[in-house]
């Protein structure tokens, strides 16, 4: 039996055994010598560990009594989260490297994150949802504070520690409230306790819970880490929590609301519509005023999980789809983004000012024309492919009946086109500065005009996508039926 | 021959996919070739649209040479051609080689300042032709990305204002469209405009917030809609983007704002509002009516007042869409037949007046019509195009500009006597404004210093103007030539709409017995 159970979680065991191989071997040899081998055979592990899951991932799969569900949401997760995660460990390299902050331990750390957000999308049980959760958190903490002589990143390594802790706190509670009421930790006997009339102390349970959840994804009001943690950490890092994590965070959400709550739809799905309206708001807003790219990416990212709130709030297979979608579209759009933020240097030293852009498509006229395609699809502008994941949401808010948080979200959305808006006026539009030099090395280059040539040109009659609409559409039929 | 449609659709793009690959270096021959291949590919452009109108059946009243490939999201990539829409295609393609010539002089970043407007030209024309609302939406919003850097970029000194409002403006318009497509979508199971147009959308009264919604769904939808085509036409009052956009834009841009842009907003009238929510037209019907005349005689008189001869034409456009929406919702063959011969025609005459204002803007680098005065002196060539367009601004028979307004009169006088009189003093305001813009800039003597050594058109400014001339008194003589064709689609039109309306009627009785 436990053999069978294993071979389900081949893909994480494997990961978490070259995790702590590599540790051992790393620490016993070379050292930091190590680490841009590391980093590279990492993510090529995890593109392998990708397309494996691709390829041999088949129906749905329980392993150790239910704890365990490899689905094909999960698996559609995991896909998305090793893809981005390799991409980001590749552009972290020669950022980290010329910066003496490539330690073996970060390739290693990345890795055991993934482990984790891996063990969150597949989780089936409370107990594996919070081993999951706190096995990445950590991982994270760690990560967030890689440059141990500065202070904004310790400070937002601390940060992100002690606001993390509450947050698995709250969940923690939730949780206990949750198996409290219902007697079992267990979503398939949760959902049978939900069943007659769940009784207060469950719904106070799914609260603390969607609290929780609310602070991994970072949405409004649990996301005030998110600037400091992102301007804090040293760019590849924050590039990585804007991607994989999240994907991982709103997965996590989306299994718990519909495997082990979903008989109580309408229960959640007022408070989950609420965080998706705050979370839009605040983050088209607050990102008005924000002169450091990484922060206007933070709030942008908390305006975006707004966004994929939105689907999930709808309740509704077409919304679990909306919000899968969202997620791909937006972590290909943040890839693309940050590498060239990476790019952004100055003798040397990063440089995240954005008024260091402008007159930027002097000097870089094709990176310029790729951030410009990623300013305006983060601003949901068709054709870029952002636009097709605004539209996926809307559609299935109107379908569940929710157009008024529709109407919310196009409005949320023009107000945050301003702030994408002023980036290409910096770049272009802008009088002419030397606040850049450097060039983007090869990796961060051809990162910037994949990403940028998918996300403008995928929605043509004829790539259609590259058919990520019916795959999520079968991945999201698997977690609501 | 299937795909005609697409193909000339992107081939505008083909050419700015060329000039980004291909073309290397500033100087100036690279310069020159930059604005050769965008010219050879805008008039192949205007040679495959010859194609798409003699082929073009204007009897036959459904979509034409339609095209459709399977896409993503449950919608579809459907193209396709009517009699309401071919003109617009055919008005795009025949200005763009002239929009093209008309920046010959253009010095900075030429090579981009083509691509923008080879992409602008494939959006455009796919506004015109997609059959899928989404797809509509797509080439419609696209179109902002462009125009918000032909402003920004080549614009002149308060450009950055007027790029991001023109952006946020219709942006804002735009998203209210998007969720409405979105609901039909819902409501209807399809996005395949040709099907839309043939479904009934609700109709029942409800209240949102306490406010009584008369006509129900199809009210809220067509407001919606309203929202965006209302900003982009301009009208009163949501028009205040457009004097700013004029003004800072340069002057090829500016010609393509006036002269195929604004269209997008009529166009989507007719293509939506009307056929798709006859209700819901018929309930805020009046209202737009009244909109319109305030706009003719408000934005008429703002405009006697301007200083600055682009401002004055903008507001002078934003009046000639008000005939247009008057003419649109009078729904009755002529007014449509007019609101439709209106913009065609001030598509020609207020890209002229603009390429105008251009002409001497190059000499003199200013638009105050202070800074002039006496120009017929030196520049006699000048002055008589300038006197044609101003008249066929104001409306001269014997122009197209007469016809347009002509025939919107009589269609919103058979449905509201009052709105058709206080609209019809937009004629004589027009007349006011524009002779004497034009008595201040060209006519008295020659007294200011600076235009003692100005110069008369170039052979390149001539050859832009004639076909612009040409247009519009051949269209002004034998308007027939555009009646004909957008005729039977226009009388479906309206018979549907009159269908749709008795058949709600009856319901409405039916239920109240």
């Amino acid at each position: 039996m436990i053999g069978a159970d294993i071979q389900i979680l081949m893909p994480e065991v494997v990961l978490s055994l070259y995790a702590m191989g590599a540790l051992l071997a790393a620490v016993y040899t070379t050292k930091d010598a190590m680490a841009p081998v590391l980093t590279w055979a990492t993510s090529g592990l995890l593109v392998l560990l990708a397309v494996w899951i691709g390829i041999n991932g088949q129906g749905t799969n329980i392993a150790f009594g239910g704890m365990f569900v490899d689905d094909g949401f999960a698996r559609f997760a995991k896909i998305t989260i090793l893809v981005s995660a390799a991409a980001v460990l590749l552009m972290s390299e020669g950022y980290m490297q010329r910066r003496g902050l490539l330690r073996f331990e970060y390739p290693l750390l990345v890795a055991l994150a993934v482990v984790g957000m891996m063990v969150m999308v597949s989780a089936g049980d409370l107990m594996a949802l919070y081993m999951g959760l706190e096995l990445q958190s950590l991982a994270l903490y760690v990560v967030a504070s890689l440059r141990r002589d500065s202070v904004k990143s310790t400070e937002a390594g601390l940060k992100y520690f002690v606001l993390g802790a509450l947050s698995s706190g709250l969940l923690l509670y939730g949780a206990s409230l949750t198996y409290g009421f219902a007697g079992t930790t267990l979503f398939s006997g949760i959902i049978d306790a939900t069943a007659h009339h769940p009784s207060l102390g469950l719904l106070f349970g799914l609260v603390f819970l969607i609290a929780g959840f609310a602070f991994k994804v970072s949405a409004a009001p649990f996301h005030m880490w998110t600037p400091d943690v992102y301007e804090g950490s040293p760019t590849p890092v924050t590039a990585f929590f804007a991607t994989a994590p999240k994907v991982a965070a709103m997965a996590l959400f989306a299994r718990v609301v519909h495997d082990a709550f979903g008989g109580i739809v309408g229960d959640w799905q007022q408070i989950v519509a609420f965080l998706s309206v705050v979370s839009m708001f605040l983050g088209a807003i607050a990102a008005i005023g924000q002169t450091d790219i990484k922060r206007l990416m933070a709030y942008s990212s908390i305006a975006h999980m707004g966004f994929a709130l939105m689907g999930l709030a709808s309740g509704t297979a077409l919304g679990v789809q909306a919000m899968l979608i969202y997620m791909v579209i937006y972590v290909t759009m943040n890839i693309g983004t940050f590498a060239l933020i990476l790019t952004l240097e100055k003798d040397g030293r990063p440089v995240t000012n954005i008024t260091a852009l402008k007159s930027y498509h002097k000097r870089e006229p094709l990176l310029a024309m790729i951030m410009l395609v990623m300013m305006f699809s983060l601003a949901g502008v068709p054709p870029m492919l952002g636009f097709f994941g605004k539209y996926a949401v809307l559609l299935a808010a109107y379908d569940a009946g929710l157009a008024w948080l529709a109407v919310l979200g196009v409005v949320a959305s023009v107000i945050g086109a301003f702030y994408y808006l002023r980036i290409v006026y910096y770049m272009y539009f802008g009088e002419d500065t030397d606040a850049l030099d450097g060039k983007a090395s090869p990796v961060l280059w051809v990162t910037a005009v994949v990403t940028g040539a998918i996300i403008g040109l995928a929605w043509l009659p004829g790539i259609n996508l590259f058919g990520l609409d019916p795959i999520a559409a079968a991945a999201a039929a698997t977690l609501v039926n | 021959m299937g795909n005609i449609l697409s193909l000339t659709t992107f081939l505008p793009i083909l050419g700015a996919i060329i000039l980004a690959l291909f073309l290397r270096g500033d100087d100036a021959d690279a310069q020159r070739n930059a604005k050769w291949v965008a010219l050879v590919t805008t008039v192949v452009t205007f040679i495959c649209s010859m194609f798409i109108l003699t082929n073009f059946n204007p009897d036959d009243t459904g979509f034409q040479m339609v095209e459709t490939r399977e896409w993503v999201l449950g919608l579809q990539y459907k193209m396709g051609v009517d009699g309401i829409s071919i003109l617009f295609v055919m008005l795009t393609t025949f200005l763009m080689p002239l929009v093209i010539a008309s920046c010959w002089d253009v010095k900075t970043r030429v090579k981009e300042y083509m691509i923008a407007f080879l992409i602008l030209e494939t959006l455009m024309l796919g506004v015109f032709l997609a059959l899928d609302l989404v797809l509509f939406y797509l080439f419609f919003e696209a179109g902002l990305i462009p125009m918000f850097l032909i402003i920004g970029i080549w614009g002149g000194k308060n450009r950055i204002y007027a790029s991001f409002k023109f952006f946020l403006y219709t942006f804002l318009g735009s998203v209210l469209m998007l969720v409405a497509m979105v609901g039909m979508f819902v409501e209807a199971g399809t996005t395949d405009i040709p099907t839309l147009m043939t479904t009934t959308f609700g109709t029942e009264n409800f209240s949102v917030l306490g406010i009584q919604i008369v006509g129900g769904m199809q009210t809220l939808m067509w407001l919606a809609f309203f929202a965006s085509f209302a900003v982009k036409m301009p009208m009163w009052p949501v028009h205040t983007w457009l004097p700013d956009a004029h003004v800072q834009a340069p002057t090829a841009g500016s010609v393509v704002l006036a002269a195929i842009l604004l269209k997008m907003g009529g166009y989507g009238f007719l293509r939506f509002s009307l056929p798709m929510f006859p209700v819901g037209s018929e309930v805020m019907g009046p209202l737009v009516l009244w909109l319109s005349v305030i706009a003719i005689v408000y934005t008429s008189l703002v405009a006697l007042v301007q200083e600055d001869m682009k401002k004055l034409i903008a507001y002078s456009s934003v009046a000639h869409m008000g005939y247009v929406t008057m003419g649109i919702f009078a729904v009755n063959q002529q007014g449509i037949d007019g609101a439709i011969f209106q913009m065609i025609s001030h598509g020609f005459i207020s890209g002229a007046l603009f390429l105008c204002v251009g002409v001497i803007y190059d000499r003199m680098h200013t638009r105050e019509i202070d800074a002039y005065g006496g120009l017929v002196n030196r520049m006699p060539a000048y002055a008589l195009i300038f006197l044609f367009f101003t008249m066929a601004n104001v409306g001269l028979p014997g122009t197209s500009g007469f016809v347009g307004e002509f025939l919107t009169l009589m269609g919103i006088f058979q449905v509201n006597t009052w709105v058709a009189v206080v609209a019809t003093s937009g004629v004589i305001l027009s007349a006011a404004y524009a002779l004497w813009l034009y008595r201040r800039v060209v006519m008295g003597d020659l007294i200011k210093e600076s235009l003692k050594t100005i110069k008369d058109m170039t052979k390149r400014e001539r050859m832009i103007f004639a076909p612009l001339v040409f247009m519009t008194l051949l269209l002004g003589v034998y308007p027939a030539l555009v009646l004909d064709i957008i005729g039977p689609s226009v009388s479906a039109l309206v018979g549907n709409y009159e269908t749709a309306l008795l058949a709600h009627e009856a319901a409405t009785q039916f239920a109240a017995n």
